[in-house]
């Protein structure tokens, strides 16, 4: 969809005062809120919202086999859909190319992060392993569900407790859970999305600023003593940055990596109260 | 086991704890949730709005597109996201369901969009789901002729019961289960909805509809205070 030229004019008039359109700075984020109990049925739910755009994100888990190339590790699939619901632009049908890639970049932060102990999900080598299941939906897209995706995926594998398991029947007893909490480290990842519209740099856009932006990068960022650690990237759109923007950029996650690292986790452990 | 008592300590006539409130999406046109205890639905309703590929429009009325929606997090057993057999024919029904109501011939060449999410199921999700769409209709100020509200009305063994929850779905002893989904209209009563699933008497059938009827207008009392801007939760 495009927006009007002069809504882009507008947005770029003001960034080039440092200001945005809803009173931002260009490296501010929105209002962050987390939740949980979205579906007693799952092993684990968040609804969280950055500004106006909201997810909700369920953890389902299951046993199947392990893969051949790592016999006594987990698996894990993440999908991601806007719903209908979430806006005027998504329609129904398969899951776009927005969707999907959403999709991959959660699962690659989470995936390499390190953040889930895969050998912990092993029951038997080479033949039974728990697979996590991450279904996230954006129920109303005010931009930047990227980052909403990442953080809802990060607060439900959080929240989410182990199904029981009948070793005998080797079966999972869907419906009924332990108090067994994920095998979780550390190394927890945070996604942050920043945006290039003209020649200025702003973090989470919201969605006039995602229609006016010409390129986007997607930092997926966890933190080992101290020391932070890039887990994924993707760069979209079509415009290059510079090697000093991406400089700028990596600067800014470290920032923002800080600030909201701790409030996440006491948002996380309010809701698990 | 004869089926003296509900599973839950309900009374036969009794509603699951309701939640109902409007607004839940902001950028929707109108929204609502709508819950019947564990069973919770929200609905968006986007338009009405210039319908295409053009060929599909109606020249002399606007049409409802309904999708229904079951999250996979919302059963114990994962579901596979995407639609199947099942969420197409209730996206039918509930569409239909809807469409009853609101005055179509005002919006020619048009569509309203009503999209139903469940996350969390517990029986009776299509009822949730209509009750919240026929809420976010309203909050759109789209012109209806009437409400409608939904309930499933139950035969369990020999007893007529209101709001199944799942366990009585399943209810095997006696004369077994049977699910009576109904939509009726606020005002004349009319039943713009009705699916029915097991065996019934047809000499008690008539009973089922009354029960619909005293259900839907308990529903209905819920989904006028939400839409006057209340947030109800019975479940706390």
């Amino acid at each position: 969809m495009k927006l009007p030229n002069i809504n882009k004019k507008r947005i770029l008039t003001l960034l080039r005062d440092g200001k945005r359109l809803d009173g931002r700075k260009p490296f501010e984020l929105r209002d962050i809120s987390i939740e949980t109990g979205v579906s007693i049925n799952a092993e684990g739910t968040s609804r969280v919202k950055i500004g106006k755009t909201e997810v909700v994100v369920g953890v389902k888990m299951d046993v199947q086999e392990p893969y051949p190339d790592h016999e006594n590790e987990g698996t894990m699939i993440t999908s991601m859909e806007f719903s209908p619901a979430a806006g005027e632009r998504w329609e129904g049908g398969p899951p776009g190319m927005d969707s999907i890639e959403i999709a991959r970049v959660v699962d690659r932060g989470i995936r390499e992060s390190g953040f889930i102990d895969w050998k912990k999900l092993c029951i038997k080598e080479g033949e039974k392993v728990w697979s996590v299941l991450i279904d996230i939906y954006c129920i109303n897209d005010d931009g930047n569900a990227m980052d909403a995706s990442a953080l809802g995926a990060i607060a439900a594998l959080k929240l989410a407790r182990f199904p029981v398991y009948d070793e005998k029947e080797e079966k999972v007893k869907f419906g009924e859970f332990t108090d067994k909490p994920l095998p979780l480290t550390e190394k927890l990842p945070l996604t942050l999305t920043f945006h290039k519209i003209g020649d200025k740099l702003i973090i989470d856009p919201n969605r006039d600023e995602e229609d006016s932006g010409e390129a986007r990068i997607t930092i997926a960022v966890s933190s080992v003593k101290k020391e932070k650690m890039i887990n994924a990237m993707q760069k979209g759109g079509i415009t290059p940055f510079t090697i000093e923007e991406m400089e700028k950029i990596i600067e800014e996650t470290e920032k923002a990596y800080d600030k909201i690292f701790a409030e996440i986790e006491k948002k996380i452990k309010h809701v698990t109260k | 086991m004869p089926y003296t008592k509900r599973p839950d300590k309900r009374k036969f006539d009794e509603l699951r704890p309701i939640k109902a409130e409007v607004g839940v999406i902001p950028n929707a046109d109108g929204s609502a949730l709508f819950a019947f205890g564990e069973t919770v639905a929200i609905a968006a309703v986007y338009g009405p709005k210039p319908l295409h590929p053009q060929h599909m429009q109606e020249p002399d009325r606007g049409i409802i597109r309904c999708n229904y929606n079951m999250l996979p997090f919302s059963v114990t057993e994962r579901a596979r996201p995407g639609p199947n057999r099942r969420s197409k024919e209730i996206s039918m029904v509930a569409g239909n369901a809807l469409a009853s109501v609101v005055d179509l011939t005002r919006f020619p060449g048009t569509v309203i969009d009503v999209e139903i999410i469940i996350l969390q199921a517990n029986a009776s999700t299509r009822c949730a789901g209509i009750n919240a769409a026929a809420m976010a209709l309203a909050h759109a100020g789209i012109v209806m002729k009437e409400m409608v509200s939904s309930v499933s009305i139950g035969k369990i063994d020999d007893k007529i019961v209101m709001d199944l929850i799942k366990e009585e779905e399943d209810h095997e002893e006696g004369e077994g289960a049977t699910d009576i989904p109904f939509t009726m209209t606020s005002r004349t009563h009319q039943i713009t909805h009705l699916q029915l699933d097991g065996r019934i008497q047809t000499h008690r059938f008539k009973e089922a509809t009354e029960a619909a009827k005293e259900a839907c207008k308990k529903i209905l009392k819920y989904q006028e205070r939400a839409l006057k801007g209340e947030k109800i939760d019975e479940t706390k």
